[in-house]
């Protein structure tokens, strides 16, 4: 137990503090770089922004042993197709609406969030809007008015009215139809998403 | 305040002291208001219609967790002020503008609280975020308030650098202010928008992990470090050494375990492994911690200055250990987080980890200044009334928080099942496992020991006012400990240790 035991010297892990906070964080960094320019929009695991005038599905991929999305044929969002700079205002939009109406604090998008509500991460290809001839609608019709439209379950757990516009809905329909496309490493499992291109 | 607590003698406090318990008021405050909010929220389980579309569930458990981070941050700066001067061997330098700058910061917290309750949230734009709302977990503050935040703890920063460079250093003020750094710098990272959510998350979480799972538990190791010297006269040299082998261990397997946030959030599939594997070894610096704790506090046979304090420190101890480590290596791994993330395994989590690794070394550093304000009365053994209220009030937080964490990791582990693994994560799965009996049974016993919380906070603040009013003794005196000597416990000592451990 002398104080000259190397182990127990303070210089030995003062040093070893350092060190490893050092590399650590340059490893990250480096990760960082590669990470941030995986997850571009536009690239294989986030795809472009102009994925919203295509259909998604969410299927098991045998080779990678998970779920992953589907990016298929055409199928614009509200029957129009946009240029990706509209498709990019759009999903903006959605986004903003979804920061200002503090939407996370009670959903979980990408599993983040708060669990008063359902996850938001496939919420496009979610059975429960019945068909899609009639979610686009059924989408705009709930986030406009939410109490009247109240898709409880049975649990008595209603949405609130957030005075979204029909502008901001539609946003926000662009958003989720965008990041059901998002390739989340399989998560959620086991999903069973809508019939699409039915 | 006076009138209420009785007796206090600012005169005794340093400059950087009188500083740090105006952030100690404002904290308990603010602790107050988290579990207000976060019993209403809980409540709003059980009864979803109660103060729908008044203060929905969003709003309260925004207010719920924003205080809770606010709160934590304002008793670590508080607890920085407090040791500066003592660690530093002089006067804090700018403490003029160190006081301007907690009216301006408290300032600001109450406008965007108000502003979180009566305006809620606003149209879908840039507006919005920077006057209301930013609506991103934790975060949540209007960009106004962000750079109001950096301002204030670039001022704090200003006064704790400078003192030290004016003063003298030490390994622990020398961690402390670099450690500082990094916490201001991270700050940055999540002061901005854009479309692409998974970048969104993955800055975010910079902000978020490299807080509070790297830079507050450096933080906290500091002033446990000193916390440790002040009550127990633990011995310099020991705890520094401590403190840097839990800073290599903090940092080497945090800064990487940042990764166990990359797994479903776009981001590419290495940090399945390298998230998993560092993540997983997060309880290791927090094993330390209790370890460095217990033993010192052995050693010296629990004789302490300031019991209620001690007392909070070994809750600290252990209560990072299970809440930080323990339950979050339960769920850290991806082969079970795909079915954990984003169920109530998280929330548990959430409340045991900072309650037991920040909550408690706050409330410990309440003691230590209400012992000083008070006239550096005895708060050692034998505290009037047998000090039944900082036992029954250790006692009810302790069970209450605990509690929680049990009812809601039964909840979690019904949602993992019913909703993720049979359903498949619909709504419809989703709804079919708000709905089981299991889990309304664990919301109901949250919210029963989530009022054992609320009836702990209020026995703490009287507790607080009212502690060492009537003491006539002065504080113990511990033998001054001998920065030079290495670490030879007696055997009585050691024997003392281990019967603690």
């Amino acid at each position: 137990m002398a104080s000259s035991t190397w182990w127990s010297s303070e210089d030995l892990w003062r040093k070893f503090a350092i060190w490893v906070t050092a590399i650590m964080f340059l490893v990250l960094i480096i990760l960082t770089f590669d990470s941030v320019s995986e997850i571009k929009s536009g690239t294989d695991r986030v795809p472009p922004y102009s994925v919203i005038n295509q259909r998604i599905d969410y299927t098991f991929d045998e080779t990678r042993n998970r779920m992953a999305p589907i990016i298929g044929s055409e199928a614009p969002l509200f029957g129009a197709a946009l240029t990706t700079e509209q498709a990019e205002e759009l999903v903006t939009k959605g986004k903003l609406t979804i920061q200002a109406k503090n939407c996370i604090n009670c959903h979980t998008l990408l599993g983040n969030g708060s669990y008063y509500a359902p996850d938001l991460t496939k919420a496009w290809l979610d059975p429960a809007w019945g068909s899609e001839a009639i979610r686009e609608q059924l989408m705009i019709g709930f986030l406009m008015n939410p109490s009247a439209n109240a898709r409880t379950f049975g649990s008595g757990r209603k949405m609130p009215n957030l005075g979204i516009t029909e502008e901001e809905a539609k946003g926000i329909v662009a958003f989720l139809k965008w990041m059901s496309a998002i390739d989340t490493n399989g998560f959620p499992h086991n999903f069973q998403p809508m019939k699409q291109g039915g | 305040m006076t009138a209420i607590a009785g007796k206090l003698d600012s005169k005794i406090l340093n400059g950087g002291q009188k500083l740090a318990v105006k952030y100690f008021m404002v904290a308990i405050v603010l602790f107050v208001a988290q579990v207000a909010f976060g019993l209403i929220a809980g409540l709003q389980y059980i009864f979803p219609s109660l103060f729908y579309e008044m203060l929905d569930f969003n709003v309260n458990r925004m207010v719920h967790i924003n205080a809770m981070v606010v709160w934590m941050l304002y008793g670590f700066i508080g607890a920085v002020y407090w040791l500066v001067e003592d660690e530093s061997g002089r006067e804090v330098v700018g403490l003029k503008l160190g006081n301007i700058a907690f009216y301006v910061l408290t300032a600001a917290v109450t406008v965007v609280v108000i502003v979180y309750l009566f305006v809620q949230t606003g149209p879908g734009t840039h507006k919005t975020l920077w006057l209301i709302n930013e609506g991103r977990e934790y975060i949540e503050a209007p960009r106004w308030a962000d750079i109001g935040i950096v301002v204030v703890i670039l001022v704090f920063f200003y006064n704790i650098s400078m003192t030290f460079m004016k003063g003298r250093w030490s390994g622990i003020s020398g961690v402390l202010v670099l450690d500082l750094v990094a916490l201001a710098g991270i700050y940055l990272c999540g002061m901005f928008f854009t479309t692409n959510v998974s970048i969104d998350q993955y800055w975010w979480w910079w902000v978020i992990h490299l807080w509070v799972e790297a830079t507050w538990e450096v933080l906290v190791g500091c002033i446990m470090a000193w916390g440790l010297m002040k009550t127990l006269g633990a011995r310099r040299k020991i705890v520094t050494t401590w403190l840097y082998i839990e800073v290599g261990l903090m940092f080497g397997s945090g800064i990487l375990g940042l990764g166990h946030h990359y797994f479903w959030i776009g981001t590419p599939e290495y940090w399945l492994s390298i998230g998993g594997f560092f993540s997983a070894l997060e309880p290791i610096p927090l094993v330390a911690m209790v370890v460095h704790a217990v033993y010192d506090s052995g050693v010296h046979r629990f004789k302490s200055t300031n019991h209620p304090a001690l007392a909070w420190l070994i809750a600290h101890a252990f209560g990072n250990f299970f809440g930080a480590g323990v339950w979050g290596f339960m769920h850290t791994l991806p082969q079970i987080n795909l079915y954990t993330h984003g169920t109530q395994w998280s929330a548990s989590h959430g409340h045991l980890a900072f309650f037991g690794a920040y909550a408690t070394i706050n409330i410990a550093f309440f003691y230590l200044a209400m012992q000083k304000w008070r006239g550096n009365v005895w708060m050692s053994a034998g505290l009037a009334d047998n000090g039944w209220k900082w036992k029954w009030s250790l006692g009810l937080l302790n069970t209450g928080v605990v509690g929680m964490t049990i009812a809601l990791l039964i909840a979690g582990y019904e949602q993992s099942f019913i909703e993720r693994a049979m359903g498949g994560s619909t709504w419809q799965a989703y709804f079919e496992g708000q709905m089981h009996p299991w889990y309304i049974q664990a919301m109901q016993w949250r919210v029963v020991f989530g009022i054992v919380t609320v009836l702990g906070v209020v026995l703490l603040v009287w507790d607080l006012l009212t502690i060492g009013r009537k003491e006539a003794r002065t504080a113990a005196v511990l033998e001054s400990p001998d920065t030079k000597e290495s670490f030879k416990p007696s055997s009585t000592g050691a024997a003392a240790g281990a019967s603690a451990g």
